[in-house]
């Protein structure tokens, strides 16, 4: 922990240190405790692709991956993840490649304002990973964590059948780099 | 949110010596981080414990499991042990929250979470709960997500866990650890009812620290049913939940649990009505006599009314249904 004294000599402001890898660079930052891993990511690194919504768990806008796991990085604070490996919406495509989610949502036009949409791709691929849905009754229960106020839920869904097999396809393949 | 310290202890001894009445334990963070967003609570440090070696999950001497309290959600619910001997807790999991949240919630704060009460959560009213002696507009005023059994004066909030109405069917036991020692506490004696003291949800002491959950051998694997019945499909807390569990001998109840969710301040069970169904056919008319004894006493309030056929029925539609398997 690090302080800073005010002009009248009380500790006010403490900031921890903490390592973190954010799609595969590591990063060594100093973090304030109660800063989430949404407002460092948006405010603190500039990656403004994860969204706030309802900054309260409830939409799944703000969808990343943890260690390859899908959370709300608006519910967890930076400070805790030291020697994580954070993945963002940035971080799903190679370069000008796109993430198989990402070029079927193009395609499926899987989105209208597309507020929801990185939230949705880093679902999509979380849910991928989890290995539990396959139908498209199970996609939609497995999605509800995800909300779309436009309404584009049967394109999403459409989206993500069609990725869902190239997806697991990559998820092998970068098993196999980090082995 | 206020500002505070944080800690990161890395054993158990050290997470208990660190506490101190303003301070709160943190691990997933999904219901604390969003109550101090809320200003419900506003510790002045935070004790993370998710370093702490609390996350295995360990068969105990006797057939049953010990579950570490920062196992996830997700992973308890996904469990190869878990989905194979304990399906009412497997599923009791995967009915709450969201796929995201369940990645993040553990064993122990799911049991610690607090109710969704609008007006606990709004701290621009009074609430006896968030701050004791300010009375409760619940009562005369929204009403419909609220209790209709074990309600107090001050008090008419339910907890809002599916976990916990799975853990209470099947006699699960809470190990906590504190200044004093260790303590095994039944999973009946862990949540209380509001009563004087709606400000206290469970029987935890000052800086007791929830180590594991242990469930018993007994599991119920062949015949049990998680019903759920809420606003929409899915993502939403209960109205009314149900764990049901049978041993059945032929067509005969063996053995028989059920717990209620989304009806009062703790997961409801009635051991001694469940008792008297032992010996007779597994049939509508005992599960209605026991979803009569589990009700009786009920009171509903101006939204809430429909809660009290909505649970009978739900009662005798997860009993029937878990007596065509694990459902």
């Amino acid at each position: 922990m690090s302080s800073t004294k005010d002009h009248s000599g009380v500790t006010t402001v403490a900031t921890y240190p903490i390592a973190i890898e954010i799609n595969g660079k590591p990063q060594q930052l100093d973090v304030h405790p109660w800063t989430t891993l949404l407002d460092l990511l948006r405010e603190q690194i500039g990656l403004t692709g994860t969204k706030k919504g309802c900054d309260h768990g409830q939409c799944g806008a703000c969808t990343v991956l943890l260690n390859g796991k899908r959370i709300n990085s608006c519910l967890t604070i930076a400070v805790m993840h030291d020697g994580a490996s954070l993945t963002t919406v940035e971080g799903l495509a190679s370069g000008d490649d796109l993430h198989p989610m990402q070029a079927a949502f193009v395609k499926h036009d899987a989105f209208q304002c597309g507020y929801c949409t990185p939230g949705q791709l880093c679902s999509a691929v979380g849910m991928t990973a989890e290995g539990r849905a396959e139908t498209s009754d199970e996609l939609r229960e497995h999605m509800s964590g995800n909300l779309c106020r436009c309404g584009a839920y049967p394109n999403i869904l459409s989206a993500i059948e069609e990725a869902m097999p190239a997806t697991r396809e990559q998820l092998e393949r970068d098993k196999g780099v980090s082995r | 949110m206020n500002p505070f310290t944080y800690a990161r202890p890395t054993g158990i001894d050290e997470a208990v010596s660190l506490f101190t009445p303003d301070s709160r334990y943190i691990a997933g963070g999904t219901n604390l981080l969003d109550l101090m967003k809320e200003n419900v609570t506003h510790p002045e440090q935070l004790i993370d414990i998710t370093r702490l070696p609390l996350k295995d999950i360990e068969e105990t001497t006797d057939g049953g499991l010990r579950i570490g309290a920062l196992v996830s959600n997700s992973d308890l619910a996904w469990d190869a042990r878990i989905e194979q001997h304990y399906p009412l807790l497997s599923k009791a999991i995967l009915a709450g929250a969201s796929p995201q949240l369940r990645n993040m919630a553990t064993t122990g704060g799911n049991l610690l979470q607090r109710t969704r009460c609008y007006y606990f959560y709004d701290a621009d009213t009074p609430c006896n709960k968030r701050e004791p002696g300010s009375g409760c507009p619940a009562r005369d005023g929204l009403n419909r997500i609220h209790a209709i059994l074990g309600h107090s004066e001050q008090c008419i909030a339910v907890h809002p866990s599916d976990m916990c109405v799975g853990l209470a069917a099947l006699d699960a036991t809470v190990i906590v650890k504190g200044r004093d020692g260790e303590r095994r506490i039944a999973f009946a004696d862990f949540h209380r009812l509001p009563g004087n003291e709606p400000e206290r949800d469970n029987t935890l002491a000052d800086g007791e620290l929830v180590t594991a959950v242990e469930l018993p051998a007994e599991n119920f694997s062949t015949h049990c049913a998680y019903l759920k019945i809420r606003d929409r499909q899915s993502y939403a807390f209960a109205l009314v939940s149900v764990a049901a569990a049978l041993q059945l001998d032929g067509g005969v109840i063996r053995n028989v649990r059920v717990a209620l969710g989304g009806v009062a301040h703790k997961p409801w069970r009635n051991p001694e009505a469940e008792a008297l169904l032992v010996g007779r056919p597994a049939d509508k008319a005992a599960f209605g006599e026991l979803a009569d004894a589990l009700l009786a006493g009920a009171i509903g309030f101006n939204d809430n009314q429909f809660k009290i056929e909505l649970a009978r029925r739900a009662i005798v539609r997860a009993l029937s249904d878990a007596v065509e398997g694990a459902v």
